[in-house]
């Protein structure tokens, strides 16, 4: 780069500032010399981000958690958290006079008599079902990119950690208000520990504080659900960020891209204005949330009364996947000892969440396991070209769906006239049989989209041009695809299967670690197997050069055709 | 009252007086004929009436009802032993008034419910079908509005029934009508209707004679002002402004999390694309390296 593009030449006067810029460098400079910033900032500033869409989906997250403090500091202003009862005498009528405990009337108070109040709950509550589904799609992302490898592990669990503690963020906030959906919530929640076998009744009542409902749940759930959590979520997603920094972000291979570089542009000033104006659109979407859309009318739900249900009783979309399971599972139960063990209770509630998450944290090792691959990845996997990894993800979450689904049983009946109990035969067995075929399907179509890309490669992409030959035949012409797209379509590493050691060597002694580890590199073996054996590897140098040449004399081929004009060819122009 | 006392003192001062029996005689009996033409038991000609109101509906009867319900109101079996058409001996004129009302009635189809539909038989065929089931046994009368209509309550009187009346739709009702009444769904296809914008009057037989899969409120167990303060409630319902917005179809939790994911995350991602698709480099020629 020449130096006369970034700064022209002042001659022989000395360096002059426009004014504006003094006084911020004399501010800047104060600040640097007392705070030391100047030598962080200015590696930081200029810290590269690659762009791409996909990349902003965490963004979303951050920026609904942001906002979740900002209108929760605004609710925690005039929210009381006591179960002590009153009764109610603010502007709502058809509630004046009925008994409820003080956290309910405040939520009453916050939704008709503070100026915004009910905007902000609103609001607050929409950032909480945008920021779990905004880590969910992330999660997403980073795992179809395969951007958990090495060494960006730590920060997956980091970022599970994160998603399981907003889901129980999220469920302490719904409980908080004490009307009638939320008191159900706990209720339930009540119930699944005492499902817990032994130690359940004495959770419940060390919870509760004594027996349900007791008026211990409301404080504790605030203390957890405003300072606890949130404290903890803000460390973790400090290091998710400072993880991120430290890792440098991944980035989609192509021209230019290797794993020891990142192309992009820096953090000042285009992502500082990328991101600070996403933060404004996700606060402007969650505003527009807030006050177009009604979110848990307690108006309407009333004070929780134990003795009282509503129909269409659900817990807000996150928890709606173990609900749901709850609701399909068949009445299982064990006697023995005098000791009921409800499996129709703890499988969904207590086993699944957990082992789901356990699931999710544990597959960057598994992976890494099968895979052997020990080595450092800053460049992103297609999809497509990790099929079985992208199929595992397609089955987990169709298991999800059709677990979430399940949740909402009661109102697919209604709005699409079926019977309740017919979805709930179908559920039982779709949330087995769905993810085994969503795998097949997801694992093959990936390994279609493989083929595709190597037609295109060796025989370029299809053009469109139909040119019929002298014997009447008709065929469409290939052009190779530019050098760009062919260089980003063979980025990619070429896979081996792992072929476990026979168990002696030539000399018959045994591998080391015996019985056991043979078992191990044998399961080792067939997983690897699964995962590569049907992959479509990328051509070789030599028969893209081949097919190079052939698309060369394809192209020279039709463009002699087009310059001889149409029928102009061969013996069918004699008619 | 000083008024008053003035008044019946001068009336007692006559009360001796030579035509105080005659008159206190005449009163008596204008009172006891008064009384009677405005409480006596149905005249001959009503009767006639009646009977002629009953005979119509049994005509109907045969017609439209009598091949799930029996030619009598009897009822009938299935082969199986199952409920084919239930026994109409003892459900009362409310309860046909609701179902022929409603156009639940007759069904077009056997089915796990008999689902609203337009109304087939006019308002005195109704009355007509509904005088000749009542003849056939027991069972409540189709209330009058006074016991239903809650604009025949005072201003004051109103607030008083909603706040009552909504703390009995949320103990006995929410379980299967939701929250709002927007409706819920039952065992084996069956539905809790949607219970808002329904006239006053349904709402109250519905109670009093619990049709299909509902239970029966008696009079001994919702007074009929209980019942009253619960249609006072629905009707607030209808009148309140929706205070947050959009209702989403007053479901709880389901709708909210599809707008979440469909309005909140679709647009938001969507936002993402077009950021990311306006990086520095405006013009056209921008490279297309990115995937």
């Amino acid at each position: 780069m020449k130096t006369a593009d970034v700064a022209s030449t002042n001659g022989t006067e000395p360096a002059t500032q426009p004014r504006g810029a003094k006084t911020a460098g004399a501010v800047a400079n104060w600040a640097d010399e007392r705070l030391g910033l100047g030598t962080a900032m200015k590696k930081q500033l200029r810290k590269v981000f690659p762009d791409h869409w996909s990349f902003m989906l965490g963004e979303i997250a951050l920026w609904s958690f942001v906002i979740l403090l900002l209108t929760g500091v605004f609710l925690t202003l005039f929210f009381d958290p006591s179960m002590a009862e009153v009764q109610y005498d603010g502007s709502y009528d058809p509630l004046r006079g009925v008994y409820m405990s003080r956290a309910m009337a405040s939520t009453l108070e916050i939704s008709f008599d503070v100026r915004g109040g009910l905007l902000m709950r609103q609001m607050h509550h929409w950032a909480a079902m945008i920021f779990i589904a905004a880590m969910m799609i992330h999660l997403l992302r980073v795992y179809f990119t395969g951007a958990f490898r090495k060494p960006r592990e730590i920060n997956w669990i980091i970022g599970c950690l994160l998603l399981l503690l907003g889901t129980i963020e999220g469920f302490t906030g719904y409980s908080l208000p004490d009307d009638l959906l939320s008191g159900t919530g706990v209720r339930a929640a009540d119930g699944f520990m005492k499902a817990s076998p032994v130690v359940g009744t004495y959770m419940s009542f060390f919870l509760f504080g004594g027996e349900f409902p007791g008026d211990q749940i409301i404080p504790r759930l605030y203390a957890m659900h405003i300072l606890l959590i949130p404290g903890i979520l803000l460390a973790l997603i400090a290091a998710h960020m400072l993880l991120l920094v430290y890792h440098k972000h991944t980035q989609w291979p192509g021209p230019g891209r290797t794993e020891e570089n990142v192309v992009g542009y820096p953090l000042l000033p285009v992502y500082m204005a990328k991101a600070g104006g996403f933060f404004f659109i996700v606060f402007g979407m969650i505003a527009l949330l807030g006050g177009l859309f009604t979110l848990n009318p307690v108006w309407k739900f009333g004070p929780y009364d134990p003795s009282k249900v509503t129909a269409g009783s659900q817990p807000d979309w996150y928890m709606g996947w173990p609900d749901g399971l709850l609701r399909i599972i068949p009445a299982w139960e064990t006697h023995i000892f005098g000791v009921t063990l409800s499996w129709n209770i703890m499988l969904p509630i207590l086993v699944m969440p957990p082992l789901m998450i356990g699931v999710l944290a544990a597959l960057p090792f598994i992976e890494s396991w099968i895979t052997g691959d020990k080595r450092e990845h800053h460049l992103l996997q297609r999809p497509r070209n990790a099929p079985t990894r992208t199929a595992v993800m397609v089955a987990l979450m169709t298991f999800y769906g059709l677990s979430w689904a399940a949740g909402g049983n009661d109102i697919i009946a209604i709005k699409m006239h079926l019977s309740i109990n017919q979805i709930t035969y179908f559920m039982r067995g779709a949330v087995i049989i769905g993810p085994i075929i969503a795998f097949i399907i997801a694992r093959r179509w990936c390994i279609s989209l493989q083929r595709h890309d190597e037609n295109k490669l060796l025989h370029g992409y299809e053009t469109g041009v139909l040119v019929r030959s002298p014997q009447g035949g008709y065929a469409e012409k290939h052009l190779p695809i530019s050098e760009a797209e062919a260089y980003r379509l063979t980025a990619r590493d070429r896979e081996e299967v792992y072929v476990p050691d026979s168990t002696a060597d030539a000399s018959g002694v045994a591998a080391p670690g015996g019985k056991r580890a043979e078992i191990t590199n044998k399961v080792r073996g067939k997983l690897s197997e699964l995962m590569y054996a049907d992959n479509v590897q990328k051509p070789t140098a030599e028969e893209l050069h081949e097919a190079q040449h052939h698309s060369e004399h394809e192209l020279h081929e039709l463009e002699h055709q087009i310059a001889s004009g149409p029928n102009k060819h061969g013996p069918s122009s004699d008619h | 009252m000083r008024l008053l006392n003035r008044s019946a003192g001068r009336l007692s001062r006559h009360r001796r007086g030579p035509i105080a029996g005659l008159v206190v005689l005449l009163m008596g009996l204008l009172m006891t004929g008064g009384l009677y033409a405005a409480f006596a038991p149905a005249q001959a000609d009503s009767t006639q009436s009646q009977e002629e109101l009953v005979r119509e509906g049994r005509e109907l009867f045969i017609v439209g009802c009598a091949f799930c319900h029996g030619q009598n109101g009897e009822g009938v079996l299935t082969q199986g032993g199952d409920q084919y058409g239930p026994a109409l001996t003892d459900v009362g004129a409310a309860a046909v008034d609701f179902q022929v009302g409603t156009g639940r009635m007759p069904m077009a189809a056997p089915g796990a419910q008999a689902p609203r539909k337009e109304v087939v038989y006019t308002d005195d065929e109704i009355a007509a079908l509904s005088a000749y089931v009542a003849s056939l046994g027991t069972g409540p009368s189709v209330p009058d509005a006074e016991l239903y209509d809650p604009d025949t309550l005072s201003e004051a009187e109103y607030d008083e029934y909603v706040t009552r009346g909504g703390q009995i739709f949320l103990a006995n009702c929410t379980a299967c009508h939701n929250f709002e009444g927007s409706g819920g769904a039952m065992p084996r296809g069956g539905v809790a209707p949607k219970i808002r914008g329904v006239d006053p009057k349904y709402i109250y037989e519905a109670m009093l004679t619990g049709p299909q899969s509902m239970d029966t409120f008696s009079d001994g167990n919702i007074p009929p002002e209980d019942k009253k303060a619960v249609i006072a409630y629905l009707d607030t319902l209808d009148e309140q402004p929706s205070y947050g917005g959009l209702t989403l179809g007053s479901l709880g939790p389901v709708s909210e999390g599809l707008i979440a994911w469909l309005i909140g995350i679709g647009g938001l991602v969507g936002f993402a694309i077009w950021i990311a698709a306006h990086t520095t480099r405006t013009s056209r020629t921008k490279d297309g390296a990115d995937a």
